[in-house]
């Protein structure tokens, strides 16, 4: 087989170890590690992301994915700073405020990571201006609100006010996502976009930002 | 407590109501969002007791604690750990005051909150001592049912109801799940199918099994088929009123009482004895169950 597909079907699987070995592997035959991430690594959480959609697997297995996929990502990560792969943007997250579940927000940080954007992880319990303040200190285009419980999520308009309060609105779009969020909700608040779950926050934002 | 004990009644086939929502309940009446529910026993006394009444005035027979989030390992992400106990305590105190001789209290336990190894980081060891240390407030205080609820991972939802055991052997406990409809039948976010979930808690001591949340109470009716089909114990089913969807800003419910109760007539037929109502429902909700459980059985 060949090593992305080995380290694809690894990821699958949830198997870290042999998600390490695969990436050394690829790295001894040549690979760029660009593509070792893309084909190999982000490939594999592709499939992990599509399968929880269609109810195939369910929570535990995409989080021993995602486990197994940083394991990877420790292995890459000094090569892809090394080849100065660019980075695609810089993306603020975090659970809104009083929220404390992060399970969600956490797998979207580690899609985002591995797709190449810089992360920058406020946490759960994030009150609303502390979003709008991470993302204008940092320079961020992005800010992703994560939620899970319906007592929370109205948390997130305040996001989208207090960006509209200070013009950034448009320069910092926002995306959310939670059990009880909808398009229709993202919509409805102001956010510039929904993502169903970690793989398509991913698209999602790429779209947002015009990148490929 | 009611006079007559509650597995009396549902041996002798009795159906009962349970309540409605309690969080919405309390956000409408200033719950800011993302402060604890838990927090308003301590802080509005009276907006429980309010609650409290008017669930019992709409005809529930169980009134559930509002002690959802109250284990020390939920509350310590708000700062409260330190107060669990004496929210556990008050919570149940608040109900049994406005409650009387004529419901069941009903002390609810959620989910910890956290995600158990070898999945998650979290010992089960933690999170089973801390489901004991609430329950055994929650019974001493005084509670007539402990209903541990909205679980989804089966291992967590086991050690909840096994602590309620290890507290007491005669207190009935009553254990719900929340599915979502797959290709493969129900199963919970975590992979938990309805035949697991009732083999697993019934061995641990559950007296009631059933469902809670979800997608709305037509699902439910499914969802109380699928139990039916695999397990003959009482089954209790509190749906919330639809998926929420937001309307001028606010979060609304779709599910009328009218909607619900014209679903209340399958679930009977499905064999459920309790039925209640979960996120969005309100005692205008319980009122309807309460009207449509009495016309079904008196068909």
């Amino acid at each position: 087989m060949d090593p992305m597909e080995s380290l694809a079907a690894a990821l699958q699987r949830g198997d870290d170890a042999a998600v390490r070995e695969h990436t050394r592997e690829a790295i001894g035959l040549g690979r760029a590690p660009a593509a070792i991430l893309n084909q190999g690594l982000l490939a594999g959480m592709g499939v992990v992301g599509e399968q929880f959609r269609t109810h195939q697997i369910f929570l535990p297995e995409v989080l021993l994915a995602a486990r197994a996929m940083y394991a990877g990502l420790d292995v890459l990560q000094p090569l892809l700073e090394r080849d100065n792969v660019p980075m695609l943007g810089k993306v603020v997250i975090g659970t809104i405020r009083g929220d404390l579940h992060d399970i969600g927000k956490n797998l979207v940080g580690i899609m985002l990571r591995g797709a190449g954007f810089e992360v920058i992880d406020l946490g759960k319990d994030v009150p609303p201006e502390r979003f709008v303040d991470a993302a204008v200190e940092a320079g961020a285009s992005v800010i992703g609100m994560s939620a899970l419980l319906t007592t929370t999520m109205v948390g997130m308009k305040e996001v989208v006010a207090t960006l509209e309060a200070r013009r950034c609105r448009g320069q910092i779009k926002t995306i959310v996502g939670g059990a009880p969020v909808s398009a229709e909700f993202a919509r409805e608040i102001g956010a510039d976009d929904y993502a169903f779950d970690a793989a398509s926050a991913v698209t999602r934002v790429k779209a947002l930002l015009g990148v490929a | 407590m009611p006079p007559v004990p509650f597995r009396e009644r549902l041996s002798r086939g009795e159906v009962l109501v349970g309540d409605g929502a309690w969080g919405t309940m309390l956000m409408a009446r200033g719950l800011a969002p993302g402060t604890p529910p838990e927090s308003f026993v301590l802080e509005r006394p009276e907006a429980i007791r309010e609650v409290a009444h008017l669930y019992l005035e709409a005809g529930a027979d169980l009134i559930t604690t509002n002690t959802f989030g109250g284990t020390a390992l939920n509350l310590s992400g708000y700062g409260l750990a330190d107060r669990a106990d004496e929210i556990n305590r008050r919570a149940v105190a608040l109900v049994r005051e406005a409650a009387g001789g004529s419901a069941y209290v009903s002390a609810s336990v959620g989910p910890s909150g956290r995600l158990l190894a070898p999945v998650g980081d979290t010992d089960p060891e933690e999170v089973r001592a801390a489901f004991e240390r609430q329950i055994r407030i929650l019974v001493e205080a005084g509670a007539d049912l402990i209903c541990v609820e909205t679980m989804t991972d089966l291992q967590e939802a086991r050690l909840a109801v096994a602590a309620a055991r290890t507290v007491s052997a005669e207190i009935p406990v009553l254990a719900t799940m929340t599915f979502d409809p797959t290709p493969r039948g129900f199963h919970t976010i975590m992979g938990v199918s309805v035949e697991q979930a009732a083999r697993t808690l019934q061995a641990a001591g559950a007296d009631v099994l059933g469902s809670n949340c979800g997608r709305g109470s037509d699902t439910m009716v499914e969802v109380a088929r699928a139990f039916r089909g695999v397990t003959s114990q009482p089954l209790l089913i509190q749906a919330n009123a639809g998926l929420p969807e937001v309307r001028r800003g606010a979060l609304v419910y779709p599910e009328t009482p009218e909607f619900m109760a014209a679903r209340v007539g399958p679930l009977l037929e499905a064999g459920v004895s309790i039925v209640g109502g979960c996120c969005g429902t309100t005692p205008e909700h319980t009122k309807a169950i309460r009207a449509a459980v009495a016309a079904y059985r008196s068909r």
